[in-house]
């Protein structure tokens, strides 16, 4: 049985990781290389990294983090911002990036996603939708939200598919940072018009929201930035609520906080002082492999 | 004088064949503590005593790279004529069937009898095959010595593996039956990516060099 994946969206910015909110202000976190060890350690599904100062400076990717980062990341490694040719997903590829995201350069000109999966297979090519909503309908933007292109998100996630693309990462603009939950009227609509997975992002506050997007966004896997920094655990609490509320997660931790209560929003509730108390005298080996 | 290379035969080669994710396959290597070489050079590939053959690419642009740097030749005669350990890492897995359909007709090496063939969506089965699912382990050996019963693994995919059953080890489900480990005698081929498997990813690489006995040789 296949388990719904939980996916950590990194965004970097000049080299930081960031708090992005609504695609216009940023709060610092730290390096990626330390947030990627964290998240790996904590059992995340995957990791998305995007650089979004690349496109805007006009320059490559920054290779030498994504090798800098990939050394910690023993889970799958997504890596977008500044892909416009076939060479660059190439060199980010040897640089230990097991899959690449495309969101401007797609938009520019789709034959990048064509040539990249006839190179790479579909499976390796992710097209990233950011969408607007305005004036009562869906506009996809490029450039970090900052150019509209009067394109449907629906159609253009159509027509990604039939280039090849192997995955759609769909993030809200309006949404993100703002901890209110998916727009679902928009995943759904996306989800039901293609046939490869797609990737919920922007707008998640808690737990809660994760479940909202897989049950009724029908997304095939979520994904989320800000909630996962200062929050200790963070994956490890958010797929130990999704599976006590019937969704197939993979838990690999040691820790798995089953047997855990959690309140409306989706965070831990403390345990009785008894279970605490007997904690004390638990043996918890370190695992060696 | 004997060189360095004559003495130190505990090495796994990383066969860099220009499509492939090697530094994630590397950095496990490290982790664990292996020593290795990447190379794509035919006399390395003579001298090596065991082979990773990593991947994320097209079939097609796969066998290509192979041909144009000549490597099908030596590689088989090492594999199959000489017995030698070879560990395939998805796309590396399904370079063993004799042909793909993957964007048009392609021929593969054809270590292992079967073809690749393509996942079909249908309702509620999305294409690519992506993500966590569990497998069903059918041979213990060599891979699951040390892992969990059903443990999960990280697929990323859209075609597979349709070989004989006796060289299936372990199994997933993702509408139909597919082959997620196919073995037969010193090949080993894994549809998923241990490489990003985390713990048990890394546990199944211990297993697997656990059983070639290649040796530890000091952690990074």
């Amino acid at each position: 049985m296949l388990n719904k994946r939980l996916i950590a969206a990194l965004i970097v910015k000049e080299g930081i990781v960031v708090q992005s909110i609504g695609f216009c202000r940023y709060l610092p976190v730290g390096r990626p290389e330390i947030a990627v060890e964290w998240l790996n350690n904590w059992g995340i599904d995957e990791i998305v990294l995007l650089d979004i100062s690349a496109t805007p400076q006009k320059r490559d990717p920054d290779y030498a983090m994504i090798e800098r980062v990939s050394r910690k990341c023993f889970a799958p490694l997504t890596v977008g911002g500044g892909i416009h040719r076939v060479e660059h997903i190439r060199a980010l590829l040897r640089h230990g990036a097991d899959k690449i995201v495309v969101n401007t350069a797609a938009i520019k000109g789709p034959q990048l996603i064509q040539e990249a999966s006839d190179v790479f297979g579909n499976q390796c090519v992710v097209v990233s939708l950011d969408v607007r909503y305005k004036a009562g309908r869906y506009e996809v933007c490029g450039n970090s939200g900052q150019d509209p292109t009067g394109k449907d998100p629906v159609s253009m996630a159509r027509e990604a598919q039939r280039l090849g693309a192997g995955e759609i990462f769909l993030n809200s603009i309006d949404r993100d940072g703002f901890k209110e939950g998916y727009d679902l009227k928009l995943i759904r609509a996306v989800v039901e018009a293609v046939t490869i997975p797609v990737i919920a992002c922007g707008g998640v506050g808690g737990p809660r929201h994760f479940l909202q997007g897989f049950v009724e966004g029908k997304a095939t896997a979520v994904a989320a930035g800000n909630y996962f920094h200062f929050i200790q655990h963070s994956p490890i609490v958010a797929k130990a609520y999704l599976k006590k509320n019937g969704i197939d997660m993979r838990i690999d931790t040691y820790s798995q906080y089953d047997g855990f209560d959690f309140d409306e929003m989706g965070r831990i509730c403390k345990r009785d002082d008894e279970y605490l108390n007997n904690l004390r005298f638990q043996y918890q080996p370190k695992e060696v492999i | 004088m004997i060189s360095e290379q004559q003495l130190v035969k505990d090495y796994v080669l990383v066969v860099d064949y220009g499509v492939g994710n090697h530094l994630s396959v590397v950095n496990t290597l490290r982790f664990l503590g292996y020593r290795f070489r990447v190379s794509n050079r035919r006399e390395d590939i003579e001298k090596a005593p065991s082979y990773i053959l990593p991947g994320v690419g097209a079939f097609g642009e796969a066998v290509n790279n192979l041909k144009k740097l000549d490597l099908i030749g030596p590689l088989s005669e090492q594999v199959l004529g000489r017995k030698k350990p070879v560990l395939g890492i998805c796309l590396g897995m399904q370079l063993f069937a004799q042909d793909s359909q993957e964007k048009g007709f392609h021929k593969g090496l054809g270590w292992i009898k079967g073809h690749i063939r393509a996942l079909v969506p249908e309702d509620g089965i999305r294409v690519p095959h992506v993500g966590w699912n569990n497998i069903d382990v059918l041979k213990k050996d060599p891979l699951f010595t040390q892992v969990k019963d059903y443990p999960a693994c990280y697929f990323d995919h859209s075609y597979y593996f349709d070989c004989r059953e006796d060289a299936v080890a372990a199994t997933c489900r993702y509408g139909e039956e597919i082959a997620a480990v196919v073995q037969k005698d010193n090949i080993v081929g894994v549809q998923f990516h241990p490489e990003k498997g985390q713990n048990n990813g890394l546990r199944l690489f211990r297993g697997y060099f656990n059983s070639i006995n290649l040796k530890v040789t000091g952690y990074a």
